[in-house]
């Protein structure tokens, strides 16, 4: 069976490039770049390296670079160790209902820890409102945390914008963009960000590795003491096959992102377009054109469960996803469409595509041959479908 | 080569040891087999609980289903299981009634809602790791459903409910088996995460059988101190609320009396539990609706029987009439023996031999008293 993997917002593969990068510092340049000797030299080095080629894909300094164990902890990092830093000045944080977990569930534990906190809603194309956002800001808020592009709907919030507030007022602004790396240019100093979240696995690094772009003089609490690596922010010996694949992965996003970016815009609207076309009663959910990442497609698919869809879709071999999946697997309505205003019924036959660097044009056409049927077998079983067929044939 | 294409089944699969070698052997007879675990409760609620939703349960599931290389997926049927599993045992315990959500969890949502998803996924038949027996009587055309190969296994008890439709694409192969031979079987596949398990006692969604408390949490208002009384309405003391006691029990009442008193009735109108002695627990009559047949398409004439007025309960004689003054198919059933604690919300099953020949919800207690129920299994 043909296998068609469009869930590159999920993972994504190692590029052999990447790989090949890594080999060396598994069994021949092991040491550790604490080290004084040799080894430790040649470790440190690389070290160095890949922070470089981290950085200058954001445009920032190396020695603002920490790397951590992937976009997760990096979220994290940024919000308890500047909220722990910037207590004396405020408790005051704001954020967007749209935001992936590891940064909601970071700001909603410092809510409940004597923390206020302020959620901006999104509209219906799920992007925020700047003018909501201006009116959110107190004389003590310290930290605003807003992603640059949304892993379920592609939506791209106004960075550079909301960088220019933050920076008018002497707040610190930070930044999700583990989906945006390597797909849209990211300039942390014309955007005025000053904390950044990326992660390896989505730009064909490997899993385990993320780093935290700290602008310098931002004063951040450590959140894991021992050795002091890191500049003391994260101390635990550096994963450093994982560091130099990140920073490969980076390089090579670098190299191709125009050009790469243009070939999956093409490839994105072929197969939003193909499914308007063939299936009726569809929804996109989140802004068409440049307002939307490259390679995410999301749409509701009326009168069918999103869960059947996926299930169906993965029985010819295609790997889609729905909402978010929880820990065993199954799913909920995602937050991202309840917040854009779907109602339940439509947020969950929500299905998103998420295409890469091996999708082809081809491979859409696989899925634009088998989705419409799977789509009419499904709703052939919903009464709703029936129901809605014989008004507009009535009419 | 076949040109048909293999017929496509989809397995329950709860990470246990039936429902794994339910989906081995139906793969061994040429099935195209899917597995799903049906997650119908938030896991990871209390941490340590054991039930059929917790992680481990779901990661063992898809373990085996990995092992067996067949397809496996979670489905989520929390909502649906909420609204008619959930909230009908909560319901049914505040009306004063002891209801079985096992019952309800195979009706609603097993053999309709898993089966409506079944279809969607190209499937002729959904299975389960139940011990029971389905096969077509060819004379009549009917659908008859049989008691398990293992008599002490027999699980036919909790599939009284099933329609001529629903078991024509029902798959239940673990019927012909004993399960000391399903065990044995599922070693020698080298399923050893689920081989040896216990089989699983408690209600799903309440793995430490506190009902009550469970039922509290979620119904407050449920909380209705009141009178216990005797037969005559004797007031004998106070009680913490109808929902913590069941017909038949003696232990627990939290008042002691002079002689060993039962349950004999619940009121929840009044908040009255009914108390008497051992004696009148036993009962000759009990009454039942909401019935479903299958063996015979209706009851025409009274039928001598075997019943069963509980899962566990053995076998009884009995008559099994129409009450005549009744059109909603109210049944009255005339035991030979006198039997204990008939309980109201509970499934009376009747057999015939080895065949099930229907069952319905049981409305009287030992006092003979009846009481319509308005939504039950």
């Amino acid at each position: 069976m043909q296998r068609v993997y469009m869930d590159h917002s999920a993972t994504t593969p190692v590029a052999s490039e990447v790989i090949e990068a890594m080999l060396p510092y598994f069994s021949e340049k092991y040491g550790n770049p604490s080290s004084v000797h040799s080894f430790g030299r040649e470790a440190k080095v690389a070290l160095e390296e890949a922070r470089g080629q981290v950085a200058a894909l954001i445009g920032a300094n190396p020695e603002e670079i920490t790397f951590t164990s992937g976009g997760t902890e990096a979220d994290n990092l940024a919000i308890f160790g500047a909220a722990a830093a910037y207590t004396k000045k405020g408790r005051h944080l704001i954020t967007t209902a749209i935001e992936h977990h590891a940064v909601l569930e970071s700001f909603e534990y410092l809510e409940k820890n004597g923390y206020e906190l302020t959620i901006l809603p999104v509209d219906a194309e799920g992007i925020i409102s700047l003018a909501e956002l201006e009116k959110a800001l107190r004389p003590d808020t310290i930290l605003i945390s807003v992603m640059h592009a949304n892993n379920e709907v592609g939506s791209i919030q106004p960075i550079a914008e909301i960088g220019a507030l933050a920076k008018e007022r002497g707040i610190w602004f930070h930044v999700d963009a583990v989906q945006s790396l390597g797909k849209l240019p990211i300039a942390v100093q014309e955007m005025h960000v000053d904390l950044l979240t990326v992660s390896g696995h989505k730009i064909y690094g490997p899993k385990g590795i993320g780093a935290l772009y700290a602008r310098k003089g931002v004063r951040l609490d450590a959140r894991a003491f021992g050795g002091g690596q890191e500049k003391k922010r994260r101390s635990g010996t550096e994963n450093l096959p994982g560091i130099v694949g990140f920073g490969k992965a980076c390089e090579l996003a670098g190299a191709h992102l125009a050009a790469e970016a243009q070939r999956l815009q093409k490839l994105r609207d072929q197969l939003l377009q193909g499914i308007i076309d063939r299936i009726p009663y569809v929804k996109i959910n989140g802004p068409v054109g440049d307002q939307r990442l490259p390679n995410n497609v999301n749409v509701s698919i009326q009168y069918v469960e999103g869960e059947s869809l996926l299930l169906s879709l993965d029985m010819v071999g295609i790997a889609a996803s729905s909402g978010s999946a929880c820990t065993s697997g199954s799913l909920d309505p995602s937050h991202v469409l309840l917040a854009m205003g779907l109602p339940h019924e439509i947020a969950h036959g929500s299905l998103r595509f998420s295409l890469g660097t091996q999708n082809s044009a081809e491979e859409v056409d696989y899925v634009l041959d088998h989705l419409p049927q799977i789509v009419e077998r499904l709703r052939v079983m919903s009464p709703l479908y029936d129901a809605v067929k014989q008004q507009s044939t009535a009419k | 080569m076949m040109n048909r294409r293999k017929k496509r089944v989809i397995v329950g699969m709860s990470g246990g040891v039936d429902s794994s070698m339910t989906a081995a052997l139906l793969k061994e007879e040429g099935y195209d087999v899917i597995g799903v675990t049906l997650q119908v409760w938030p896991s990871g609620d209390a941490p340590g609980q054991k039930g059929c939703c917790t992680i481990t349960e779901i990661d063992d599931a898809r373990r085996v289903a990995y092992q067996l290389g067949i397809p496996y997926y979670v489905m989520n049927f929390r909502t649906y299981f909420e609204e008619h599993v959930v909230d009908y045992f909560t319901g049914a315990y505040v009306r004063g009634e002891t209801p079985n959500p096992c019952l309800a969890c195979n009706r609603y949502v097993k053999f309709t809602e898993l089966w409506r998803k079944a279809q969607g996924l190209g499937a002729d038949y959904v299975a389960t790791g139940h011990y029971a027996r389905i096969c077509q009587d060819q004379e009549r055309g009917r659908w008859i459903l049989a008691k398990g190969l293992d008599a002490s296994k027999d699980q036919s008890y909790a599939l009284y409910m099933l329609t001529q439709e629903q078991l024509s694409h029902i798959l239940l192969p673990l019927g012909e088996y004993r399960k000391a031979r399903i065990r044995e079987m599922a070693r020698q596949l080298g399923l050893s995460v689920v081989a040896d398990k216990p089989d699983s006692q408690e209600i799903c969604f309440v793995p430490d059988r506190d009902y009550a408390g469970f039922i509290l949490r979620r119904k407050p208002e449920a909380a209705r101190p009141g009178n216990f009384v005797d037969r005559q309405g004797t007031v004998l003391g106070r009680h913490q609320g109808i929902l913590h006691y069941t017909v038949g029990q003696r232990k627990g009442l939290g008042v002691t009396f002079a002689k060993p008193m039962f349950v004999i009735g619940l009121d929840a109108e009044h908040d009255e539990v009914i108390l008497g002695e051992n004696d009148q627990t036993y009962t000759q009559t009990l009454w039942a609706m909401d019935m479903n047949w299958i063996a015979i398409p209706a009851l025409t004439g009274p039928l001598p029987v075997t019943a069963k007025i509980r899962y566990r309960a053995a076998e009884a004689e009995a008559v099994v009439s129409a009450e005549m003054s009744d059109s909603a198919g109210c049944v009255q059933v005339d035991f030979s023996q006198r039997q204990r604690a008939v309980t109201p919300g509970q499934a009376v099953v009747f057999y015939q031999g080895n065949r099930v020949l229907g069952g319905g919800t049981i409305i009287s207690d030992p006092l003979g008293r009846k009481k319509r129920i308005p939504f039950s299994v």
